[in-house]
């Protein structure tokens, strides 16, 4: 039986191997965090990690990750007990629309497992391929070297 | 506190404040004298119960026709109600955006949120205050004026107390606001100039409910649209016949050009349209204009002069001046929102269709859809969810209509329709192309005597408007609406003219609106209007005109500026960015922009350092330093974020931004083709408020959005000797211009 284990929980995914795993997340399981954007990864709206890294999942087939560690935003905390990064773009007030959010902390999330203490430069280019319309880069990046520095 | 509504609870009212008649006797709230105006869009819905409620189990319901795009205009609001009622933040439950249950406020745009919603909620908070106080004052047998009130708890001397909800007793609030409930004095205030959190970022970081793509109510389907392949193409032939025997295919949806699909699966209704767009045939329009060609079609169309200021010009009859002139443009750009336009539709057994939209404008979009499908407009009812940010008027309204039309097909289902990426870089209505040109003749100083400004710009303003021929899909029915006739918009906002009367003072000043009420791509609405292209051209020019003066680009506006606040605001700028100790290093150059947003709101200067590399012409950023005056402050972070983030997106406007695009279709169909700043392009930004305590909301969303281009390119100039007119300032054409 093919399994998706988000968040620490195995789903059964049968039959839907082929499927983008941003449409199994967001439409089988129901979960908000990843944000269909472009279906191109262009964007990074869609980010999830798998095994720790991060990955498009807009152009990821469910398939393809069965039986890997996938966390998603709600992987990293909840409305009532927000985790490190999430509290850290709460603090910073780090959006306008918030469309974008998931994408930038998981992206930041990836970043701060590996380098624990970036510089801004290195949060700005972990970044780079995630887009933002609403004009909230600074605030993100303010968030992302908050959340490093509270670690 | 939640933010969104629950439809059935507010409908209930549930023990909602009745107002006895006695009350209302011994009050003196008599009626108005006639004409006397009240705050905001409390003249067109004046009744307190229409904005207000006290609810069971201690919350206070606050309803709303604004709606929340990011802006933070819901926080804002409750940060007014709190403050105002003297209630707990947490205590409000706002419901907004909802056509049977909120005041019809019109469009959220404009900058118009704050002084139309925030303004009335401020007066319907005072007033429903004072009434509970009445309440009180009589329950306690004491005088009203003796009461003090902390979180809805209402306190005489002696000690007895009453909270808000003892004193409600059911009903409402059934009278009309009078606007004489004093506000609250500054001192003393909770609220009303602190930042407040916003209320929608926690569930934003968390993945928790909150937008309109997160609704997944049971029996939820699929729906997609089949777009044309060019503007104005028509279906010639579709073999549907393989896509409606695919298993989880519910419905093939064609009327006329309209070619949809509902599928029990997203990726399938996807796959479908794949498979509906190889299949189908289209009859392609082969003329049209380009990204290149369309700003002489500007000038070529028959267009309706509108001189918006007209005085004699002085130089004429005096001795000969020096005449100078100059030519600016901007293309097309798009709101490029990073969530495609969605909606959810469901057709009820009673008739209805019921629309979940991130509509700015739920009330005329749903009169529009219900004209679109022929029924009465009680038979459409548009609930306002957010989405991704719009920045103006973008496919929100289609993907309505879109939604709708699939949801008539299959009864009872709820379909949900996302937009592809390509279908909302490719199909939005885009904020359009201008040519702007100015003159001016200058003394012996170098001083400008008259000034004269020409603009040409086709309509932007096309949003739903109540007609079905302002949504997209209606235009490709089998019965097409055609698109209504395009107006521009006059004083005081203006529309494609906005803020092309110049704030300085000059002896003359002469402008004309060259209004194109045709359309080469498809047009409307963003954030600032023609603001951004005229602002753009009048402190380029100003700035072109203090070079040629030998004058500093400060003190050359400050020459001819008069208005105490802009003035302020000016000088600020210039000096959080350090203008007059500014060292210049090779490559590097400063530049400054400034505007009262429409004439009559904002206040708000840019200044800016940019490096430009010669080799490559590539311009880049290095700070921001910007100062803004709305008048009173709510949230001043609020506020903050608002303007930075107009900066960053006028940058990138300014910088790379144009929608290509030809007979064959638009050719910037994603993020490849329609690049956006990125994060290491975004500078460092700071922003400062001047405060104005007492004096009216004038709103902020765009205020920043034309200084911040004009400042970029006088920046430009001042690194390179270099003058671009010509918006993006893409290396190429910076590269020209240096070997020019
Ligand atoms: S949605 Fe996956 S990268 Fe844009
Ligand atoms: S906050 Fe709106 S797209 Fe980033």
């Amino acid at each position: 039986m093919p399994a998706l284990k988000v968040n620490g929980h195995s789903h059964d995914i049968d039959g839907l191997e082929d499927a983008p795993l941003l449409f199994v997340l967001r439409n089988d399981l129901k979960l908000n965090g990843p944000k269909f954007g472009c279906g191109l990864a262009q964007c990074g709206a869609c980010t999830v990690l798998v095994d720790g890294e991060p990955v498009r999942s807009c152009v990821t087939a469910a398939g393809v990750v069965v039986n890997q560690e996938i966390t998603t935003l709600e992987g990293l905390g909840s409305i009532d007990k927000p985790g490190k990064l999430q509290q850290a773009f709460i603090a910073e007030q780090a959006m306008q629309c918030g469309y974008c959010v998931n994408g930038v902390i998981m992206r930041a999330k990836a970043l701060l497992d590996q380098n624990p203490h970036p510089s801004e430069g290195e949060v700005r280019l972990a970044l780079d391929g995630n887009l933002c319309r609403c004009g909230a880069h600074n605030r993100m990046v303010r968030a992302v070297l908050r959340a490093a520095a509270e670690a | 506190m939640g933010v969104s509504a629950n439809r059935r609870d507010v409908l209930k009212g549930a023990g909602a404040l009745v107002l006895g008649f006695e009350f209302v006797a011994d009050s003196a709230l008599a009626a108005d004298a006639p004409g006397q105006k009240l705050p905001g869009d409390l003249n067109t819905t004046p009744k307190i119960s229409s904005w207000l409620r006290v609810e069971e189990g201690g919350k206070i319901r606050l309803l709303v026709g604004k709606v929340e795009l990011g802006q933070g205009v819901l926080t804002a609001v409750a940060q007014i109600c709190a403050e105002e009622l003297d209630v707990d933040m947490n205590r409000l439950v706002i419901t907004s955006g909802d056509t049977r249950l909120v005041p019809d406020e019109g469009v959220t745009a404009g900058s118009f949120s704050m002084p139309n919603c925030g303004s009335a909620v401020r007066q319907v908070a005072a007033e429903a205050r004072q009434i509970l106080l009445g309440l009180a004052a009589k329950k306690l047998g004491v005088d009203a004026a003796s009461l003090g009130v902390a979180d809805g708890v209402v306190k005489a001397a002696d000690g007895k107390t009453a909270t808000y909800w003892d004193l409600v007793a059911g009903g409402e609030f059934e009278v009309d606001a009078t606007g004489k409930a004093p506000i609250k004095a500054r001192e003393g205030r909770r609220y009303v100039g602190k930042s407040a959190p916003r209320l929608d970022i926690p569930f934003k970081v968390s993945g928790a409910r909150i937008f309109v793509q997160d609704l997944r109510p049971d029996g939820m389907l699929h729906g997609r649209v089949l777009r044309p392949p060019a503007y104005d193409s028509k279906l010639v032939s579709l073999d549907s016949s393989s896509v409606e025997k695919t298993a989880g295919v519910v419905k093939v949806v064609r009327n006329g050009s309209f070619v949809g699909v509902v599928a029990e699966r997203e990726e399938l209704a996807m796959d479908a349209v794949a498979e509906l767009r190889a299949q189908a045939k289209w009859d392609v329009p082969t003329t049209g204009e380009t990204q290149d060609t369309v700003y002489d079609w500007l000038l070529r169309q028959e267009p309706e002069d509108i001189h918006i200021r007209k005085e004699p010009v002085v130089s004429i009859a005096e001795k000969p001046r020096k005449v100078v002139g100059a030519v600016y443009r901007r293309p097309y750009h798009m709101h490029a929102s990073i969530g495609p336009s969605t909606a959810v539709a469901t057709l009820d057994a009673d008739g209805v269709t019921h629309i979940q939209t991130h509509s700015q404008s739920v009330f005329e979009t749903s009169i529009a859809i219900a004209d679109m499908l022929g029924v009465d407009k009680s038979k459409v009812h548009c609930q306002h969810e957010q989405g991704s940010g719009c920045y103006g008027h973008n496919a929100a309204d289609d993907a309505a209509a879109d939604a709708a039309l699939l949801a008539q097909a299959v009864p009872g289902r709820p379909v949900r329709v996302q937009w592809t990426r390509s279908d909302e870089h490719k199909w939005e209505p885009y904020g359009p192309a201008m040519v702007v040109s100015t003159a001016a003749t200058t003394d012996e100083k170098g001083d400008i005597v008259d000034w004269m400004l020409e603009l040409w710009s086709t309509s932007h303003g096309t949003r739903p408007g109540g007609k079905a021929g302002n949504l997209l899909a209606a235009r490709y029915l089998e019965k097409p609406f055609a698109l209504p006739k395009p107006v521009n918009g006059g004083p005081p906002n203006y529309a494609a003219d906005r803020n092309a009367i110049a704030i300085y003072e000059f002896q003359s000043q002469n402008v004309t609106t060259h209004f194109i009420p045709t359309f080469a791509a498809r047009a409307s609405a963003e954030r600032g209007l023609g603001a951004y292209a005229n602002v753009f051209a009048i402190e380029s020019f100003i700035d072109e005109l203090a070079a040629a003066a030998g004058a500093d680009a400060v003190e050359y506006r400050l020459r001819h500026l008069k208005d105490e606040r802009g003035r302020a605001i000016l000088q600020k700028a210039a000096e959080m960015f350090g203008w007059r100790d500014y060292k210049k290093t090779p490559g590097s150059g400063r530049g400054i922009g400034f505007a009262r947003y429409k004439g009559l709101a904002a206040y708000c200067a840019v200044a800016m350092e940019v490096v430009v590399d010669r080799g490559s012409g590539k311009v880049r950023v290095t700070r921001v330093a910007c100062a803004n005056d709305c008048g009173e402050v709510v949230s001043p972070d609020g506020v903050k974020n608002q303007i930075e983030g107009g900066i960053v997106q006028s940058l990138s406007w300014t910088l790379k931004e144009a929608v290509r695009f030809g007979p064959g279709g638009v050719r910037s169909a994603d993020w490849a083709s329609y690049p956006i700043l990125t994060f290491s392009e975004v500078p460092p930004i700071t922003v400062e408020l001047i405060d104005r305590p007492g004096t009216p909301f004038l709103g902020t969303g765009e205020a920043s959005q034309g200084p911040t281009g004009a400042a970029l390119a006088n920046a430009v100039f001042d690194a390179t000797g270099a003058r671009l007119r010509d918006i993006p300032f893409t290396p190429a054409r910076v590269k020209a211009a240096l070997q020019a």
